[in-house]
């Protein structure tokens, strides 16, 4: 039974690794960067919750989904996209930027204290579990669950059947080709950026039910670790993300179960990085780059 | 053969283009014309700068000097995908398909912006999504059927036989409904029955739409057989050029292939 909790909790932390996953993955694969700062977007998004709560907390969350949408976007245009054709370490080291701007920017606004946000009490599902059989797992896990599936399958769903999609495929694969039939690159972009933050945004929903503090330093650690996923699942592959996100969220709750190894979850699943890179240099789902001769 | 009456409208024309890169001029004064419906040949020794005038026309590049006219409107300078709706399409030497794509979705995002729907009608699959996307599945299929891929149309394009990678990628370059289709090389590493093919359906291509083409090639079987008029180029420059069976026997022609 225990076995049982520790995996569906696994699978909602994975869902949440795997909705952040995707975002470095799809700006990877189409604008060959990484997005350092897309972490820093789910930070963001928690302390527009934070404005909004008192409102509705579902308005909250679309409020927060619509402003993280935006500035994913505004940081695009203002710091990325002028640097479209520049060394990648440049762009490396801009998003390294930018993520630092927009924790010192929340530590200004809204300080460096932890602050409370409570989605799950004022959504009034707090503390409340489900039981099946001997089974009790907490509401906000199984909505986590429920929701990141849903737009798991809802992104490969628009990436399979729109024209959008199908631009991003293409694009990724080869943005010369692309441009020459006709697709514009910059609007491409635009809208994987776009895409990634609203994800970025519904994840900090799903921490807050988990864990209801912000802080500005919060979208470091779960940053790095859906890179990690994306990493494992073959960066600038979607179902990659999805599955690597997944590997590392039911990791994470089986390491925390057991009191032995408890204190080293975090150097894990680092580990386990490491090791699957030795033995498979493009991740799991990553194809092997063709060298053009 | 020439007509000085031929008032049929010039599809593209270059006005002494020229494009240096570093101390090399890789193209100079390359000045070409060509007339609707005409299958025009742009050959030369491997260097000449044959590609380079492609990435020219097709925005890739910007020239150092010169302009590039397609059916009057001066599209010097414009991104490639601007260009691309102005209507120039291509085909490219080392094929260059959307290999995660299947067949059909090759040819679909050829048709993109031929079938308006936005992002946030696809999103929120608004009535409009539909009927665009059952619209632009319907034009690929028939457009794929033109040139005989119908049958392969859910395979992914990574996994198709070299020929019919390159016809895709002309149905493709036609999704987007030019006015002028570039062919780069459409023969390289092909056999001589696939090039007899391929020059079937060239012709083929081009009565049936009635389009402009651009075809740079190797092959002197497939320029001497399809192509009505030829510029030469060597070292960037124009060696010679007119109609093809002049421009063949040219001295300076054979000079430059085969050596005195």
């Amino acid at each position: 039974m225990e076995f049982l909790t520790t995996l569906v909790n696994g699978l909602s932390l994975g869902g949440i690794y795997a909705m952040i996953a995707l975002g470095y993955t799809m700006v990877y694969g189409i604008a060959k960067m990484l997005n350092f700062a897309h972490g820093d977007i789910i930070m963001v998004g928690g302390y527009m919750i934070l404005l909004f709560l008192p409102i509705n907390p579902i308005v909250a969350i679309i409020a927060a989904m619509i402003f993280c949408m935006i500035l994913g976007i505004v940081v695009e245009k203002l710091a990325y996209k002028p640097l479209r054709g520049a060394s990648p370490l440049a762009v490396l080291i801009t998003a390294i930027g930018v993520s630092y701007l927009l924790q010192s920017i929340a530590q200004m606004a809204f300080g460096s204290a932890p602050k409370f946000i409570t989605v799950a009490a004022k959504l009034g599902i707090d503390g409340k579990m489900l039981h099946i059989g001997g089974l009790s797992i907490g509401y906000s896990t199984i909505i986590t669950l429920v929701c990141s599936i849903v737009v798991m399958i809802a992104l490969s769903l628009f990436v399979k059947y729109t024209k959008t999609g199908r631009a991003m495929v293409a694009v990724s694969e080869d943005k010369g080709a692309a441009q020459l039939m006709g697709i514009n690159v910059n609007s491409i972009i635009m809208i994987t950026f776009a895409i990634g933050s609203v994800l970025a945004a519904l994840a900090s929903v799903f921490f807050l039910l988990k864990a209801p503090t912000m802080n500005p330093t919060f979208g470091s650690l779960p940053g790095i670790k859906a890179f990690t996923a994306a990493v494992i699942g073959g960066i600038g592959s979607i179902p990659g993300a999805m599955l690597g996100g997944i590997l590392l969220g039911i990791v994470e709750c089986f390491a925390q179960a057991v009191p032995a190894i408890s204190p080293y979850t975090d150097a894990i699943e680092f580990s386990i990085l490491i090791i699957l890179l030795l033995v498979k240099p493009a991740g799991l789902l990553g194809k092997k780059r063709r060298e053009k001769v | 053969m020439a007509d000085m009456n031929d008032n049929r409208e010039v599809v593209l024309k270059t006005d002494h283009l020229c494009i240096q890169f570093g101390g090399l001029k890789a193209v100079d004064d390359v000045n070409l014309e060509i007339k609707k419906g005409e299958l025009y040949g742009l050959i030369g020794p491997n260097g000449a700068g044959k590609t380079t005038v492609f990435n020219i026309l097709t925005g890739v590049y910007k020239p150092t000097s010169g302009r590039v006219y397609l059916c009057g409107e001066d599209i010097t300078g414009k991104a490639p995908a601007d260009v691309n709706r102005k209507g120039i399409a291509r085909t490219f030497q080392n094929i260059r398909l959307f290999g995660k794509l299947t067949v059909l979705e090759n040819v679909m995002v050829g048709l993109s912006n031929q079938i308006p729907c936005s992002v946030f009608e696809s999103v929120f699959r608004l009535p409009r999504h539909k009927k665009s996307e059952k619209e632009c599945r319907e034009r690929a299929i028939e457009l794929l059927k033109v040139f005989n891929l119908d049958e392969y149309k859910d395979h992914l394009a990574s996994n198709l036989p070299y020929g019919k990678q390159r016809k895709l990628e002309i149905a493709r370059a036609m999704a987007t409904n030019p006015k002028l289709l570039l062919l780069d090389e459409p023969a390289a590493g092909m056999n001589p029955n696939e090039t007899q093919e391929l020059m079937d359906d060239i012709t083929f291509i081009r009565e049936k739409f009635g389009i402009t083409i651009l075809l740079i090639e190797h092959d002197m079987r497939l320029v001497g057989g399809i192509c009505e008029k030829l510029t030469v180029l060597n070292f960037g420059t124009e060696l010679a050029k007119g109609e093809t069976d002049v421009v063949l026997n040219h001295p300076d022609v054979v000079k430059a292939y085969i050596g005195e």
